[in-house]
């Protein structure tokens, strides 16, 4: 008889991997995330902002010789009367100095056609500051001026690293955490709900369609439910196995012949701890970033954990979606019922952002051993590094109330596939678990 | 030697019990026709012998042991509502069925290629199950249903859907497997087909078995002091001069002033006084025993039934 099961599970996942779909989504998720992530920088790199025109009209003297053009911005001095610049199309804006600049906080103006963009406004406000700075600074008349203000700039990057009490030190870029963190914590929440839904829809396809009369002649009901169940978990398996591939392989062999070699050799120095951020060419956050992602071990053991949340969260919603399924006879009548299952992945999903900005707090370690959030709490918090203990916690928790959910679906899904018409309250449903 | 025997199955849902204390035997290589109105249990008790659901008490012996879930490879059930997997090419979902019953891939494609050239049907092999009739598809059903050959076939209104030349076909199918020595249940409406091919019968009625046993054997006992009478005369003197004898009369008008009563008399009647009777009051034309066919049966058994609960 248990060799049913197997026959089950390879009809079940076969039928799916074999669907042009699958083939289609699962080739084209990853291209589809990939155009996400590089839109934003390809758009910037290509688009240069468009030049804005400033006239200045400086009334004190001293502010327009020093404003240095830069940042999309140019400045152009003239002397008209601000009314006649303000007829002028052709400038963007018009800044105006009063002569009291030196003295008074609201020496400055701007006036533009279009809103002026926060940019802009920085970038004069600063120029002005460091102006007015140095100027006041002159007026001590010190002596080797130049040369102390060139010896008291600072310039600070942090550099963290996470510590690691069984091997060295990994580097840890929190931006990057973040961004890992939600993108797993969302992938979870995709697949436990499409997987989920597919779970439901194919039982009450089977119902439907009175297969399930002939099925249950020659293998039991809860078997079949397990064959099912573990038939559309090795579907989902698959896909993730094979994004895996994709992104480890692209994270060992393709990211280091695609970046540039310069900064390749200052990622590895940083690795090493001998680079020397100040004569860096390239920004340290980012370099932290490919640390990370160039990291093989690292970006392999994410995906372990997210193999394991996402299997152990996938067969314990999986069940709930199966019990649903079976008490019902159209997708209508389970809209009511799946809340019960779509509520708390939603819920797992929101906490997640919540949390991500402070990964271990007492609400982050909590949700994470729930095995209704477990799943996207936990995969949100694992890039930020967290005891091992933790993880194989919550990953038990999971699986034995995957075990006692399975054991409880499977005594509702058994009266639940014989039972049509009227559709069941989440009582009566309840009952049927007490049925003989 | 029996191949199923059921002693004293009862089993109890929420609000109703689906069979009370029931017990039957079907012996082996018999056609056992099931009957019984619409909810009177029969799927219930179907259900019990797959080993689907399990009776609270009473016990269920397959060729002669206790039934238990490995029996389920030797039974071969079509349900009355059929189904199939609609996006599943035919001789792909035939060969899954088949090897759930537990037979390999390569005794189940032989197999199911004899049947498909047996029914004309193999260039639909490779077509999806959607792309089939509904008759087509009750075939391909069929097929799965007896292809491990099993001792026990349970056909549920199995000629429901069927054109009368396929349902002939398929009834010889059943008369010959049949005579290649498997048992079959039969549960149906149609009383025709029953008297065409059952052997035995049980009639289940508010879940319980109301009538067991060989078809001749109750056709003979209902068709005992069972007559019909044709005769020109005055049709309510000879029935009331009958009165003291009669359970049932039936009057049927003729033509030419005939009648014909179809009479059920009492035990103690005796056809030598039920003709002196007739013969004194009529102008006796003819008079023949009358077998009741199995609908009649089903018919007065249920009512009688029924009115012994009010």
């Amino acid at each position: 008889m248990n060799s049913n099961i197997g026959i089950v599970i390879k009809r079940e996942y076969l039928e799916r991997v074999s669907k042009k779909s699958f083939i289609f989504t699962t080739i084209l998720m990853p291209l589809f995330m990939a155009a996400i992530m590089i839109a934003p920088a390809l758009i910037t790199m290509f688009s240069t902002p468009e030049l804005k025109h400033i006239a200045v009209i400086d009334n004190s003297g001293i502010i327009a010789p020093t404003l240095k053009n830069g940042d999309g911005v140019e400045f152009i001095s003239i002397t008209d009367s601000i009314e006649v610049a303000k007829a002028n199309d052709s400038i963007d804006g018009i800044l105006l100095i009063n002569s009291d600049i030196l003295t008074s906080q609201t020496g400055a103006t701007l006036y533009t056609h279009d809103a002026s963009s926060m940019l802009i406004e920085q970038n004069i406000t600063s120029q002005i500051e460091n102006t007015i700075k140095n100027i006041r600074l002159k007026n001590y008349d010190l002596e080797n001026l130049d040369q102390i203000i060139n010896d008291i700039n600072a310039d600070i990057t942090l550099t963290t690293y996470r510590i690691n009490e069984e091997a060295e030190d990994s580097s840890s870029s929190s931006t990057l955490s973040y961004i890992i963190g939600m993108i797993m914590s969302l992938l979870l929440y995709m697949f436990l709900l499409l997987y989920g839904q597919l779970v439901m829809t194919s039982i009450i396809e089977e119902k439907n369609n009175r297969v399930l009369e002939i099925m249950v002649s020659s293998i039991k009901p809860g078997q079949l439910m397990m064959g099912k169940i573990l038939g559309i978990g090795a579907v989902a398996l698959t896909q993730v196995l094979i994004w895996g591939l994709i992104i480890v392989s692209m994270s060992a062999y393709v990211l280091p012949s695609i970046i540039p070699a310069e900064i390749m050799g200052e990622v590895n120095a940083f690795n090493a701890g001998s680079l020397n951020a100040a004569t860096a060419s390239n920004d340290i956050e980012m370099l932290q970033a490919l640390s990370v992602i160039s990291n093989v071990s690292y970006v392999v053991s994410l995906f372990v954990y997210l193999i394991l949340f996402l299997l152990g969260g996938f067969l314990f919603y999986a069940a709930m979606n199966a019990a649903i399924g079976s008490a019902v006879d159209n997708v209508q009548d389970a809209s009511q019922l799946q809340s019960v299952v779509m509520i708390p992945i939603i819920l797992g999903l929101v906490m997640s952002m919540s949390i991500i900005n402070d990964p271990n707090s007492t609400i982050a370690t909590t949700l994470s051993m729930i095995p209704f959030t477990a799943p996207m709490t936990m995969m949100t918090r694992i890039p930020f590094g967290i005891p091992t203990w933790e993880i194989i916690t919550s990953l038990v928790i999971l699986y034995i109330s995957f075990i006692g959910m399975v054991w409880l679906s499977a005594k509702i899904y058994r009266v639940g596939i014989f039972m049509y018409g009227k559709k069941p309250s989440i009582k009566e449903i309840l009952r049927w678990i007490n049925y003989k | 030697m029996d191949l199923i025997r059921i002693e004293n199955v009862t089993k109890h849902y929420a609000n109703h019990t689906a069979l009370d204390n029931v017990s039957l035997n079907i012996p082996k290589g018999c056609i056992y026709g099931l009957l019984g109105p619409n909810g009177a249990g029969k799927t219930t008790l179907i259900r019990i012998i797959n080993h689907i659901t399990a009776p609270d008490s009473g016990m269920v012996y397959f060729d002669g042991r206790p039934l238990s879930a490995n029996d389920v490879a030797n039974i071969g059930y079509l349900p009355e509502e059929r189904g199939l997997y609609k996006k599943m090419k035919v001789g792909e979902q035939a060969i899954f069925f088949a090897r759930l019953k537990g037979l390999s891939k390569t005794d189940a494609t032989i197999r199911l290629r004899e049947w498909f050239d047996r029914f004309d049907i193999s260039d639909w092999w490779n077509k999806k199950v959607e792309e089939l009739s509904k008759g087509m598809a009750q075939k391909i059903q069929f097929i799965i249903t007896v292809l491990h050959r099993p001792k026990l076939l349970i056909f549920d209104e199995p000629f429901s859907g069927f054109d009368p030349i396929n349902a002939n076909l398929l009834k010889n199918e059943i008369l010959k497997l049949r005579e290649e020595g498997s048992t079959i249940i039969f549960s149906t409406h149609n009383m025709s087909s029953v008297e065409e091919l059952c052997d035995n019968i049980t009639l289940i009625n508010k879940s319980h078995n109301i009538l067991s046993g060989k078809v001749e054997d109750i056709r003979l006992q209902y068709g005992k002091n069972r007559y019909e009478i044709i005769f020109n005369g005055d049709a309510n003197s000879l029935k009331e001069q009958l009165e003291p004898l009669l359970i049932r009369c039936i009057t049927i008008p003729l033509e030419n002033n005939s009648t014909k009563l179809l009479l059920n008399f009492k035990d103690e009647a005796k056809l030598k006084d039920i003709i002196t009777i007739a013969n004194n009051n009529s102008e006796l034309i003819g008079i023949v025993p009358s077998m009741p066919s199995m609908n009649e049966i089903f018919i007065q058994t249920v009512e009688e039934y029924n009115k012994t609960l009010i």
